[in-house]
């Protein structure tokens, strides 16, 4: 007990910065990786050969581009952009610096599970609400997204999750996080309690999260 | 009234071209119940859909209330489509929505004030016999129930053409029976003109006063239901009805059992 509550007398403000410090690159980067994928992933949907809108050349492009952006190791991202990142946050230290090659590399993700989402809507769906006259936009937001919400917040939990363990690796450019401290105290000082103590807070925040999806996900899934 | 002259359809696919249709020449009069008869891969679908044009003819021309709409695009291709109602074998209500939603659903499209659309929703549920389960998700219904549901949301915005595309086949032979009575009534006491199609010739016999009977994409009969039966001029149709009394059989067989 006293081994605890000195440990934290002397950690826990280190580790309460580094919690927040994930958690805000893990939450912005999704939300804004999101806010790129869903309309890409939309577009891919509406543009494919049997979508909406059959639109060939942008349908392809988009899918190189989107295909290119997961194919880069976020490892090497992370370096290959500095120049980008510092035209965007004005810096390529720190959490600012960090969740624009977070966002860069999650995007193409998140526009292919939307897109992975969107494609398992019942096509029948689709076709009875155009038999109402809807319009493009309309079956995109009142169909296509409204029927496949459980499927997407799926995806926001997974993007999420996977977003919390590149933003460890997003340490080495000193963006600081539970990742950094780990890898720091743990493998650089040899303060096995330390890297064990953030190795804990990831695996728990990680369950939290995970579990709030698919709990939330399951709620509103009126299917049966 | 709904004229359908010289339509031909071609679907181009990977493996060649495929001739779905062949000059098609239909009228249906206003209060009709038309049913559309014939085998698996006839055609049937693709003739009904290219009335509401989910389906662009490859040439021919489809006119409805004296209007030529066979090349509509935008808002009046939207504007028409709004005013034929449209129900599905498979009922295709949307599962994440309540069944109250899905009967707002087309009023939610033209945009009508929430009240408005509730009050017609509602309305409309009452009269397909389905009051009291506004806020029940679809996949708590059976599949009359569900197609009960599907009836309500093609009438919300008052169409005076309905097509149906084997809207029964889904379902039991009591509950077929139901399902057929309440498009019968609507019919009758809206003069909805209705597009019907199936394979059961005793679903044309029980609704239809007018079937016509295609076959690869040709239509080979058309008449009144009751004399296109009594006295079939094609073989495609003899064939429908000895299958038809066949599969009663069969039925009657089953059941005994
Ligand atoms: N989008 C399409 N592309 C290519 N061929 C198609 C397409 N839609 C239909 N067809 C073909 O057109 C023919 C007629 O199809 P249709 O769906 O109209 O038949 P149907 O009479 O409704 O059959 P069923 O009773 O099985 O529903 C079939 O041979 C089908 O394979
Ligand atoms: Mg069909």
């Amino acid at each position: 007990m006293e081994f605890l509550a000195s440990f934290f007398d002397q950690y826990g403000m280190l580790l309460l910065d580094g919690t927040v410090d994930t958690l805000v690159m893990t939450v912005l980067s999704t939300l804004f990786a999101y806010v790129i994928g869903v309309p890409v992933g939309v577009l891919l949907v509406v543009t494919s050969p049997n979508g909406l809108r059959p639109h060939k050349a942008l349908n392809t492009v988009l899918g190189w581009i989107v295909n290119i952006g997961r194919s880069i190791p976020f490892i090497i991202l992370l370096v290959a952009i500095i120049p980008f990142t510092r035209l965007v946050v004005g810096t390529s230290l720190g959490v600012p610096g960090a969740i624009v090659p977070l966002v860069v590399t999650a995007a193409p993700f998140v526009a292919r599970m939307v897109e992975q989402s969107l494609e398992e809507v019942d096509g029948g769906l689709v076709e009875a609400a155009q038999s109402f006259g809807a319009s493009t936009w309309q079956i995109v937001s009142k169909v296509y997204l409204r029927e496949s919400l459980p499927s997407l917040i799926r995806g926001v939990s997974i993007t999420f999750v996977t977003l919390f363990g590149y933003s460890a690796m997003a340490g080495t450019v000193g963006a600081g996080g539970l990742g950094d401290i780990a890898i720091r105290y743990g493998y650089q000082r040899y303060q096995t309690d330390v890297m064990i103590a953030a190795v804990i807070l990831c695996v728990v925040l990680v369950q939290v999260f995970q579990t709030a999806g698919d709990v939330l996900a399951r709620k509103i899934d009126k299917r049966r | 009234m709904i004229e359908i002259k010289d339509l031909n359809k071609v679907f181009e696919g990977r493996g060649g071209s495929h001739h779905a249709l062949r000059d098609v020449n239909l009228t249906i009069e206003d209060g009709d119940i038309f049913g559309i008869i014939g085998q698996s891969g006839a055609g049937k679908s693709t003739l009904v859909r290219c009335i509401n044009l989910l389906e662009r003819p490859t040439s021919g021309s489809i006119v409805i209330d004296g209007k030529d709409i066979t090349d509509y695009q935008g808002r009046d291709l939207l504007d028409l489509r709004a005013g034929i109602g449209m129900i599905f074998q498979h009922f295709s209500l949307f599962q994440q929505r309540t069944v109250l939603q899905n009967v707002m659903f087309p009023l939610e499209l033209r945009k009508e004030p929430k009240a408005k659309r509730e009050a017609r929703a509602r309305e409309l549920l009452e009269a397909v016999g389905m009051a009291g389960y506004e806020e029940r998700y679809p996949s708590e219904l059976s599949g009359g129930q569900q197609q009960r549901v599907a009836i309500a949301r093609a009438l919300a915005n008052d169409p005076k053409i309905m097509l149906c595309d084997e809207a029964t086949s889904a379902l039991d032979t009591r509950t077929t029976v139901a399902i057929l009575n309440l498009l019968k009534e609507i019919n009758e006491k809206l003069g909805v003109t209705m597009v019907v199609i199936t394979h059961s010739l005793a679903v044309a016999q029980k609704i239809c006063n007018r079937v016509a009977v295609i076959d690869y994409g040709e239509v080979v009969e058309e008449g009144r239901t009751v004399e296109v039966f009594a006295n079939p001029q094609s073989s495609v149709t003899r064939e429908l009805i000895e299958h038809d009394t066949l599969s009663a059989v069969v039925d009657v067989k089953k059941e005994a059992e």
